[in-house]
This record gives C-alpha cells, structure tokens and sequence, in this order.
C-alpha cells in the first residue's frame, strides 16, 4: 500500500469512525461508509490538513470513494 | 444550572456595554473568556478586573487578516478548543437611505455581518471536530421590525438572523448550537447621550417602561450558551422588555 493510501485510509478511520478493513479503495463515502455531506467536507478538510493542497470545491465533487481521494492526492503530490 | 466551568468562551466588542456585561456573565458562571475588542487598554482594564481566566485579544473587526487570525489565536490561548464563540461586536452609521455613503454601508456590514461569518467559519472547524460548540450572535430588536435611519445596521442584523438559521441547520448534528439574541434599547454611552425628549420618545414605545441593562442580554447568552439550551438552535430570542413581541 503507497504512503498515501495509508494516510487516507487513516483520516477516514478516524473521522467516520469505521472498520480499517472496510475502508476499501472502492468504498464509496456516503453508500458504504456512512458518511453525510458534512462528513465528505471534514473529510476533504482533513486532506488538506494532512498532505498541505488545497481541494477546489469542483475537485472535491469528484472525489467520492477512498480511492478517489487517493488518486487526486498522488497526482496533486506529483504535481 | 448554567454552569459553564471549564467552557472557553471568545467575547467580540467585550468594550462595549453588553459586550463587557457578557464577557462579566459568562466568566461568572466559571468560563475561561477571551475577551477581543478594538481598545487595548479598555480590554485590559476589563481582564484586570475579572483576574483569572481572562485573556486580551484585541481585533480590528474590519480588518479581514486580523478577523481570519482571531480563532486560531483564541484556539491557542486556550490551549487547543473554543467552546463558546460571541458575535457581539457592532458599529453603527447612520443616516438615511438617500443620503447614505457607501462606505456607510460597507462598513457596518463588514463589522456586523461579515466578521461574524468569518469568526463562525473559523470557529466551526474545530467545534465539529469536537461534536460540541455554541455560537450567539448579538443581533437587535430592529433587525426584526426596522428602524428608519439604519438601512445598513438592520441589514446587517437581519443578516445575522439568517446566518444563525442557516449555520443551525448545517451543524445541528455535532452538537454545536447556533442562536441569537436580539436586544431591544439597553442603557449604555449612546443611549446615555440621548436628551429627555429622545429618551421619552423610546420609553414610550417599551412596555415596560424603561431601558434594558447590559447584564439582561448576558444572561439570555448565558442560557445559550450552557448545557441546559443544548435543543434550542436557530433561534432568536428577545430581550427587549415587550417593544416587539415576535
């Protein structure tokens, strides 16, 4: 698992309050983790925290499963 | 009841009359407040006179950077969490619509309106984190009914109205209440400075016969601001001894 992964995985165990092992790349925040959009904005929040971007809202938008947030994180490092 | 002992608390305008009479009120009940305002030494005569638990963090409300600096610096004096956030401080120029400046306009509303959604903003993120926060907002009897002369200042309290309302609902799942208090004529330097004529003129529009005290609106923060209001969120509530029953 890259870096990455790890690190979000963190944030999304410790702001939804979920199983590790339920936090999936395919995991969809709100269908699978129970997120509600307040969650999803914490969510990104903490991203930004953790990996010092900044998230635009339309960017945010697309950001709906685990891996999602993984992938826009890996690209926005690389950047 | 109302106890508010180990509750951090970020009084804006605490210079002011109410704003001080609140800063007094939930310090009473055992809060640890940050006391912010524009005049140093009247802030600091404030915290001397409370002693412990005070700390003095001056702020320029119409300066956007230092409005943005305000709850990380309050978060910090308090070692990490704000529980109580006080949208109290408010400016007034008036003057009548057709005569008003814009700067006029864009003043009051920056300090009354615009201040307290940044203050909120901020102050939001960690009470979420929290699942705990309370935030009152000081908004006026004339927000509600009008007030000729003031187009900016009841815009601005108006504003405030909704801004509660809003911010209530989105946050009303992590324990963090959002509510207003909307005092009617209270005594203080302005209303000191009015002449009889003025003064009658206002009385008579008050059922109860005469002005409100800055310790009256403090207690209606207190309330909001304890354990004990945790259900009530969105609110407005008035104290303004009958002048508008809403």
């Amino acid at each position: 698992m890259s870096d990455t992964a790890e690190r979000v995985k963190k944030i999304v165990v410790e702001h939804l309050g979920v199983e590790a092992d339920k936090v999936t790349e395919s995991a969809n925040f709100i269908d699978d983790l129970g997120a509600d959009s307040l969650d999803t904005v914490e969510l990104v929040m903490a991203f930004e925290e953790e990996f010092n971007v900044e998230i635009p809202d339309d960017a945010a938008e697309t950001i709906v499963t685990v891996g999602d947030a993984i992938k826009f994180l890996d690209k926005s490092a690389a950047a | 009841m109302f106890d508010l002992s180990g509750r951090t608390a970020l009084v804006t305008g605490a210079t002011g009359g109410i704003g001080g009479a609140i800063a007094r009120a939930l310090h009473g009940q055992g809060a640890t407040v940050a006391v912010s305002g524009t005049r140093p030494e009247a802030l600091e005569a404030l915290a001397s006179e409370l002693g412990e638990r005070v700390h003095v963090l001056a702020c320029n409300l119409a300066d956007k950077d230092a409005v943005e600096a305000l709850v990380p610096q309050a978060e910090e004096t308090f070692g990490g969490s704000l529980d109580i956030l006080v949208n109290n401080a408010g400016v007034t120029r008036d003057g009548l619509l057709m005569r008003m400046k814009d700067a006029d306009w864009d003043d009051v509303i920056a300090v009354n309106l615009t201040a307290a959604f940044r203050l909120s903003r901020a102050a939001v993120k960690g009470m979420m984190r929290r699942r705990r926060g309370r935030i009152v907002s000081i908004g006026s009897v004339v927000g509600a009914i009008g007030n000729p002369g003031q187009v900016n200042y009841v815009s601005s309290k108006a504003g405030l109205t909704g801004l509660t309302k809003a911010l209530a609902a989105e946050v009303a799942t992590r324990g963090i209440t959002a509510n207003l208090v909307a005092p009617g004529f209270i005594a203080s330097p302005m209303t000191d400075s009015l002449n009889e004529t003025q003064k009658g003129a206002i009385l008579g529009r008050v059922p109860m016969g005469r002005l409100g005290e800055g310790h009256e609106i403090a207690a209606a923060v207190v309330y909001l601001a304890s354990d004990e209001a945790a259900y009530v969120t969105g609110q407005t509530l008035h104290v303004n001894g009958g002048m508008a029953m809403l």
